[in-house]
This record gives C-alpha cells, structure tokens and sequence, in this order.
C-alpha cells in the first residue's frame, strides 16, 4: 500500500515519510494497546474473584478421635460430644480460658456433622475417627497456608495446637457442599447461596414465562400485523426508549405500583420476575422481530397461496422457523436478569432470609443481591464468600450466554 | 381472506371470529410496553409532585445540601432534612466524566484496531471476549471496584504521597469506564463501517498512510456517529446503580476533586429506599423525585444520541 512507486518515490525523496511511518506504527501499537488493556481487565478481574472465590467451595477440616465411652455418655447430645471431644484431641486443654479456646476451634454447626459423621460409621471400634469443620479463622489460615497476617486471632495456646495437628497430618482440605446447598447465615462458614439460588430461580421463572410470551405475542403483532401508521410508529420509538431505561427506574416502578398500589408481597420471587420481565421485555421484543425479518417472504406467500389466513401463515408456518433465534434472544435476556440486581433492591429484596423460598409468595434473595450483601459485611471469610457467589453467578451466565450461541449455531438457517 | 371451497360459513365465520381475538391478544401484547411506559412516568410523576408539595422544587433543583435525615420528632433540630440535589448531580457527572475519559478512547481505539487492522481471525476472537465485558453483571464490577481497584488506588495514592479516599469517585469511575468499553466499542464499530470505502480510497489513493486516513478522514466523517454512541454511553452511565452504590461514596459531598468520595443520584435512591421507614415520609418520596430527574436526563441522552447516530447513518446511506 505504501510502496507503491519505487521507481520515483524513494524514503529519501520524500521528507518526513520516516517520521509518517513511525506514526503509523505507533497508531496501530496504540489500537492493540487499547484492545489489549480491556482484555487484560478482563483477565485480572476475572482471575482475583476466581482466587479469592475458589476456596469458598473447599472446608478444612480436622480428624478427631473419639472415644466409643464418650458417644454412650454423650450420644444424643452433639453439642456436649463435640465439645468433649475437642479436649480429648487437644492436648493440655485445662483451665477455663484453655476450654473457651479449645471449643472456639471447632467450627459452628460442627456438632451435627460430627452426629451424623458418628451415626454414618456405625462401628464399635474402641475409638472413632470423624472428620469435622473447623472454625472459619482456623480455615482461613489453612487455606493461606498460614500466612502470618491471618494468624492475628489466635492465641500462643491455639497456635501451638494448630501446629500439633499440622505437624500430625490432621487437617485437610474437602469439598464444600453447604455452601451451594445452605442458605445465608450469619456465621461465614454454614452460610451458603443455596436459599439464593432457589431464590434467583423462582424469580428468573416468573420472568422467563411473562416477558416470553409477551414478548414474542408482541413482536409478532410489530412486525407482522401491525398497519403502517403513527401509532405503530409511537410503540417502536416506546420499546426501544424502553430498552435503554436505567434498571433502578423498574424498581422504582415496581415498588410504586406492585408493591404500594397492588399489594403484592414484598421481597417476593412474584414481584422480582415481573420487575425483571418488564426490564427485558423490550429486549426480547427487538430481539424477537429481528428473528421474525429473517424468515423470508415466500414462506408467508406460499402458505397465504394455498390457502391459509394471515394468522395460520403466521403461526403455523413463520413462527416455527424464527423460534430459534427468539429463544436465543430470550435466553440473553434472562442472562441480563440473572445478573441485575438494583431493580431488586427497590422492592425489598434485601432483607436477610435464610431460608430458600417454598413459594413464588415468600421473600426471597436473589443470587446476585447475596453478592451485594455479603460483600458489606465486615467478617473477612465473607470476602471468600462474596467471590464464590460471584463465580456460581458467572458460570450459570457463562453456561446461559453458551447455549444461545450453541443454539443459534445449531438452529440458524441460511436462506 | 382466501378460504378453502370446503370451509362451510360458519366454521369460517367461527375462524374469523378466532382470528380476531387472536389479533386482539397480539395487539394488548405491544400495548404492554406503552403501558410500562405510562406506568412509569405515572408513578413517578405522582410521587414526586407529593414531595414537591413538601419541599420546594426551587430547593430540590437549586439546593447545595443534601441530608435527607429527618428527625423522628418534629420538634428536633434539622428536623426537615435537607433536599438539595446539586451535589448528588455533581457526583453523578464527576464519576461519569471519569467513565467516559476512560471508555470513549479505549473504546473508539479498539473499534478502529478491530475493524481497520485486526486479521478476521484475530478480530472474530477479540470482539466476543471486549463483549464479556458487557455481559459481566454489575454487581461484580461494584465488588471488584471497591475490594481490588480501590485499595490499589488508595495504596498507590499513599506511594507518592497523595491521599485517595477508599470510596473515591475515581475507583467508581473507573471501573465503570472499564464496564461501558463493549458499548462504545461496537457502536464506534458499526459508524466506522458505515464510512463509504471510497472516502478511504481517496485518501489512500492520495498517498496517506493507514492511521492518517484513519485520523484525518473516517474518523471526522465518522464523528457525529461516534459522538451519538457517547451520549448513549454517557445515559448508561448516569444510570448505572450497583458499581456506585458498592463502590462510591454514601454521604453528599460537593467537589470536583475526583480523589475524594462523591455520592450520586443512584446511590441515594438506593440509601433512601432499602431502610425501613413508612412510604410517605418526605424521604422515600424525595427517592422517586431523584427516580425522575435521572429518567428525564437518560431520556434526553438516548434521544439525543439516537437522533446523531440515526442522522448520520442516514447521510451514508
């Protein structure tokens, strides 16, 4: 391109064209630098909440051994059991204070593990091995391979244990599954996203099914049926004002008129999935007709010519073939509300609820408001929390943003 | 309407009769949205017209304080509460400001590298992965900004002597930049394409270079487009509510310094409506006050940024 006359136009004919070059260079080096710092964001942001995050999915745990004397005594009393069993496991645990230490070593919720990790075992050996969770300090220095800043807690005492049970293999590292499966709690290590997740699926169901069926009836009135006028033309400039609404706006909406003028329940799955489909809505209406453009005239004009009415031609024969990319488009539009979050904290739904929701009536999290609650609290083990929320939230969008591209791959036809 | 010979008159009289319930179900579909609009606006203006009756609208536009604590009794001191919405706007365009510094060139050179230099191959990797940016929810970026961004900044700030605050305007803003990237990026992309090939020729025929046909004339021809995707970018970032709530300031503060905490409008929306208190107290009536002015100006941005990049479409086409 450049080099186009070599006969009369030489780099030493021409002034400055070395400098004119090194500019070029240097707009493109900018151009990839531009690109290069968006992906580098990327990678960090999405690399430090994987580091951060990933061991919220992971418990450490510690072996205890305890004696078949201590279960007869102590057997239908966990609370009692896990607490003789820790002084039977740490050495030298005498005196008042040495005991509150010894029992602080044990994670909270630690006595029913250890019933049903006794009850599971079902021997009559002398001694009974169990794994337990400990405490969530104790987890976090594990899991930091005991960094000297995460040591601050402890005291000498429990310093020294803990090096006892290191030094004799006792802790290890399992998987986690209370915290897909539990819901919030105050104590970090029982608190799980499991009442969040039903949560953010109760809500994302009540969305799917309004925002869906409208929105595909809608498109198909926009695009098919809908004479050329100016009232037409005022609904496409509405929906597509709509689509760039700020989300808080919805809620603001939701709260108003569901929430104050309709009664509804606050903080319900109800009431979240109709704010989240009035907010998608617009989206998979422009997504929907874009479908509905792609399907080529002939097939409405061969079904109209043997015979069929405009709503036959429509349904029978146009809808089928642009589902597709309609479910493509709603399945990103669910992505987009899986992840909002704003509009849900306007109708309530910050309250802190422990247990997952039975019904689209009770009040519920949401998967990505755990994410905003827990990231204000102080307890650093939430921090760990907060990022394995974020990480179960990213992967359900990951799989979600997937299948629409798989599906779109799979099902897109060229005409 | 054709009909089969078969049809008899009333089945096809029963036919058309579905048929038009069908249409009518069709068309209460699409009025839906008006209705969502209406709805909107509606409730809005209600409640904002009930605290205009409590605060004077002069104060609310005018107002340099913002204190929206007011006392349990009436007879307190402060009892009022102050609703000056000055400093939450000024919040808001200072962290947007620093959103667009960051988006608008990141942006405008990522859509010329991907669209003018990147190989198809390159370009079909990159451009789906700028996009992920967009699909990140923003609860992340507001986790991310204030648990990473701000106390590097804080940090790095402390380095060489400077004081940054951990909620500053500038982590918020930032990150947000970072989040508005995609949006800039691909309408800068779709204007830049739309630049007729024979500008381009000309130029290059004239012997430019690649960057200075690039600066010289796509850019210019493509600027009215690109400055329309920016006032877009600017109403998504007016609007944007859990990276500023997580990650910016609570408390009303009127400065331009962008190493200081600044709140904005969403953020108190969000403070004065997630407490418990009863529904017609001047303050939660004051947050769909704050709902509407940040509905009218997103509005203008998008109809604004629309109508340049729709011009400027149609002087191409």
């Amino acid at each position: 391109m450049t080099d186009t006359n070599k006969t009369s136009l030489t780099r030493e004919s021409l002034p400055g064209l070395n400098r004119r070059y090194r500019a070029e260079r240097r707009f493109h080096l900018v151009g990839k630098m531009a690109v290069a710092f968006s992906l580098a964001f990327l990678t960090f942001l999405i690399g430090s909440i994987v580091y951060q995050g990933i061991g919220a999915f992971f418990q450490t745990e510690v072996r205890l051994e305890v004696p078949q004397e201590m279960i007869a005594e102590h057997g239908d009393d966990g609370f009692t059991l896990l607490r003789q069993s820790m002084l039977h496991n740490l050495p030298d645990a005498k005196g008042r204070s040495a005991r509150r230490e010894a029992y602080k070593m044990a994670g909270e919720g630690s006595d029913i593990e250890l019933l049903s990790a006794i009850a599971d075992q079902q021997t009559q050996a002398a001694v009974v091995t169990v794994w337990i969770p400990v405490s969530d300090d104790i987890d976090m220095a594990y899991k930091s391979d005991f960094a000297p800043d995460m040591l601050g807690s402890f005291s000498d005492r429990q310093k020294g244990w803990l090096d006892t049970w290191v030094a004799d293999d006792r802790l290890r590292m399992s998987f986690n599954t209370g915290f897909l499966v539990n819901g919030d709690s105050r104590d970090p290590e029982r608190a799980g996203i499991g009442g969040a997740l039903m949560g953010s699926i109760f809500t994302l169901v009540v969305c799917l099914v309004l925002s869906f069926v409208i929105g595909i009836l809608a498109a198909i009135y926009l695009e098919e049926f809908a004479p050329k006028n100016k009232l037409t033309a005022f609904l496409e400039v509405n929906i597509n004002n709509l689509a760039t609404v700020p989300s808080i706006i919805f809620g603001l909406l939701g709260l108003a008129v569901f929430l104050n003028t309709f009664g509804l329940p606050r903080s319900s799955a109800l009431v979240g999935g109709m704010v989240l489909s009035l907010m998608t809505l617009p989206t998979i209406i422009i997504a929907s007709r874009v479908a509905l453009q792609s399907v080529p005239p002939s097939i409405r004009e061969a079904a109209l010519g043997l015979g069929a009415t405009h709503i036959q031609a429509v349904f029978h024969h146009v809808l089928p073939l642009a589902l597709p990319g309609m479910l493509t488009g709603t399945i990103l539009g669910m992505a987009r509300a899986l992840g909002e979050t704003a509009p849900l904290l306007m109708i309530g739904m910050v309250a802190f609820i422990a247990d997952p929701p039975s019904s689209f009536m009770d009040p519920t999290s949401a998967l990505p408001v755990q994410v905003y609650l827990w990231a204000d609290s102080p307890e650093r083990a939430f921090a760990e929390k907060t990022s394995g929320a974020i990480i179960v939230l990213l992967l359900f969008l990951f799989v979600m943003n997937l299948t629409a591209i798989i599906l779109r791959k799979k099902l897109e036809k060229k005409w | 309407m054709p009909a089969s010979p078969s049809l008899r008159g009333t089945s096809k009289g029963k036919k058309l009769m579905t048929e038009r319930l069908i249409k009518l179900g069709l068309l209460a579909s699409s009025g839906i949205a008006v209705l969502v609009t209406i709805g909107i606006v509606f409730s809005l203006v209600v409640e904002s017209v009930r605290f205009f009756s409590e605060v004077s609208f002069f104060d609310f536009m005018f107002g340099l304080e913002w204190n929206p604590q007011t006392a349990m009794r009436s007879d307190q001191v402060g009892s009022s509460g102050a609703f000056g919405a000055v400093p939450l706007l000024a919040g808001t365009i200072l962290i947007s400001a620093i959103a667009l510094l960051v988006a608008g060139p990141l942006g405008i050179y990522s859509a010329v590298y991907l669209s003018e230099y990147a190989s198809a191959r390159r370009r079909a990797i990159v451009k789906p992965t700028l996009e992920v940016l967009a699909g990140v929810p923003t609860v992340v970026y507001g986790f991310f900004a204030a648990i990473v961004i701000a106390p590097l900044l804080r940090d790095a700030g402390a380095a060489i002597g400077l004081e940054i605050a951990s909620e500053s305007a500038l982590a918020a803003g930032l990150v947000m930049g970072v989040m508005i990237i995609p949006l800039v990026s691909s309408i800068s992309d779709d204007v830049i394409s739309a630049v007729p090939a024979s500008l381009r020729e000309g130029s290059i025929g004239l012997g430019a270079t690649k960057s200075e046909t690039i600066r010289k004339v796509v850019l210019p021809a493509a600027l009215p487009g690109i400055a329309g995707g920016m006032m877009l970018a600017a109403s998504r970032a007016v609007g944007e509510t859990m990276i500023v709530v997580m990650a910016a300031g609570l408390a009303a503060n009127l400065t331009i310094n962008p190493l200081e905490a600044v709140t904005t409008v969403t953020v108190q929306i969000v403070m004065l409506l997630t407490g418990d208190q009863e529904f017609d107290s001047a303050k939660t009536l004051a947050a769909f006050a704050l709902g509407l002015a940040l509905f009218v100006i997103t509005l203008l941005f998008n109809m604004v940024g629309n109508w340049f990049v729709n011009r400027y479409r149609e002087a191409y086409d």
